[in-house]
């Protein structure tokens, strides 16, 4: 009996971070890195750029390196850095890429490091998704895709940051 | 021993409240509209002082044309993908709670980088936005001087890639129907915080 009630309270631990995931969150792996949740934001009608984020975990004992991004949709992408330093807004190239240190989570957010997507072709629209390429120096090409989420969409709270490390351990 | 020690912690208590209620008071004393009125006298110049510059729609939208009406303003351009279209989608969300008292408020989001942001690119890119908003521009003097009036702070930064970027002020500033100071809104900041600031504004 009491075996089967485990057997039942394990099923249950299984099936709870799966029903608190957003019905949006996808997942992709290549190697030992893991990129959880690409999204992006709608634009404006007319927007010169677009931005893009994500969740990348590095499980493996060695650190890589995000060096850069390709996708139809954009003329070319770029990483960049948003602060807000002093009360004034900037925004930095990241030359080099993303390092994610072993075991490391890196979550590129609004605000923070996102990627540039320059010149899209076509307006985001909420709902729809578009394809990119994300080129790792040692774990390789890796192919996603990004969910277009609303324009007012914030990073997720800090408690799904957390989701995400567990299951990166 | 025990209750002496008791006493020492509701003693050391009092003291911590007594404290914070002081310290509340002197931080929340600049709020009230008599010591914000003398804070924006000595301040450095007049923030909201004369500037004229042109909306999306081709109208000219001057500190003058703006008096009668509290408004908001904050500076940014469309080649930023990341705070700016935050910063308007956010005052459309707060607009739409505000409802009909968003029409005593107009929103101003001044370019600060008029080469790109075309009258014609403000005029596609504000159709996203609540229609009340006026994105202005100016030539590169009357973009200065808004700049200077607002003693905001604004630099163009060359990129290696070509191009270049914009750092700009971030905060919002909120003026009021005489055309004065009165605070900013910080996007950060709680939206309840927001909101209350900004029914302070429209009288809400």
């Amino acid at each position: 009996m009491p075996f089967r009630l485990h057997r039942i309270l394990l099923a249950a631990m299984l099936a709870w971070p799966a029903s608190l995931a957003p019905a949006l969150a996808h997942e992709f792996k290549a190697r030992t890195i893991i990129i959880n949740h690409p999204w992006s934001r709608a634009t404006p009608a007319v927007a010169p750029s677009a931005g893009g984020y994500f969740t990348v975990i590095n499980t493996g004992t060695e650190p890589d390196r995000l060096v850069s991004i390709a996708s139809p949709l954009a003329e070319r992408v770029e990483i960049h850095e948003s602060s807000i330093v002093d009360g004034v807004a900037r925004m930095r190239p990241l030359p080099h890429g993303i390092e994610i240190a072993a075991g490391e989570t890196v979550e590129l957010q609004p605000g923070k490091i996102h990627l540039m997507f320059i010149r899209p072709s076509a307006p985001l629209v909420e709902g729809e998704r578009f394809d990119a390429t994300l080129f790792f120096e040692k774990a390789g090409d890796v192919d996603v895709e990004f969910a277009v989420q609303g324009m007012g969409t914030r990073p997720a709270n800090s408690e799904s940051h957390e989701d995400h490390r567990t299951h990166a351990q | 021993m025990r209750s002496l020690r008791l006493i020492r912690i509701a003693a050391w208590t009092a003291a911590a409240t007594i404290g914070s209620v002081v310290i509340g008071l002197t931080v929340l004393a600049p709020d009230a509209p008599g010591i914000a009125t003398n804070i924006v006298s000595s301040g450095p110049s007049a923030i909201g002082g004369p500037f004229t510059l042109t909306s999306h729609h081709g109208e000219t939208v001057s500190n003058e044309s703006l008096a009668g009406k509290p408004y908001l303003a904050f500076f940014g351009f469309t080649h930023c993908p990341d705070i700016c279209p935050t910063t308007l989608f956010e005052l459309t969300d707060l607009a739409r709670e505000l409802d009909e008292y968003a029409d005593r408020l107009n929103v101003l989001f001044i370019t600060v980088d008029p080469e790109r942001d075309t009258q014609e690119l403000l005029q596609g890119y504000m159709t996203s936005f609540d229609r009340r908003f006026l994105a202005v521009r100016g030539t590169q003097a009357q973009t200065d001087a808004v700049v200077a009036a607002f003693a905001a702070h604004v630099q163009k930064v060359p990129l290696e890639s070509g191009g270049y970027t914009m750092d700009h002020t971030a905060g919002v500033y909120m003026i009021d129907a005489e055309g004065g100071f009165v605070g900013t809104l910080d996007m950060h900041e709680p939206r309840e915080t927001r909101m209350r600031k900004l029914r302070r504004l429209t009288g809400a």
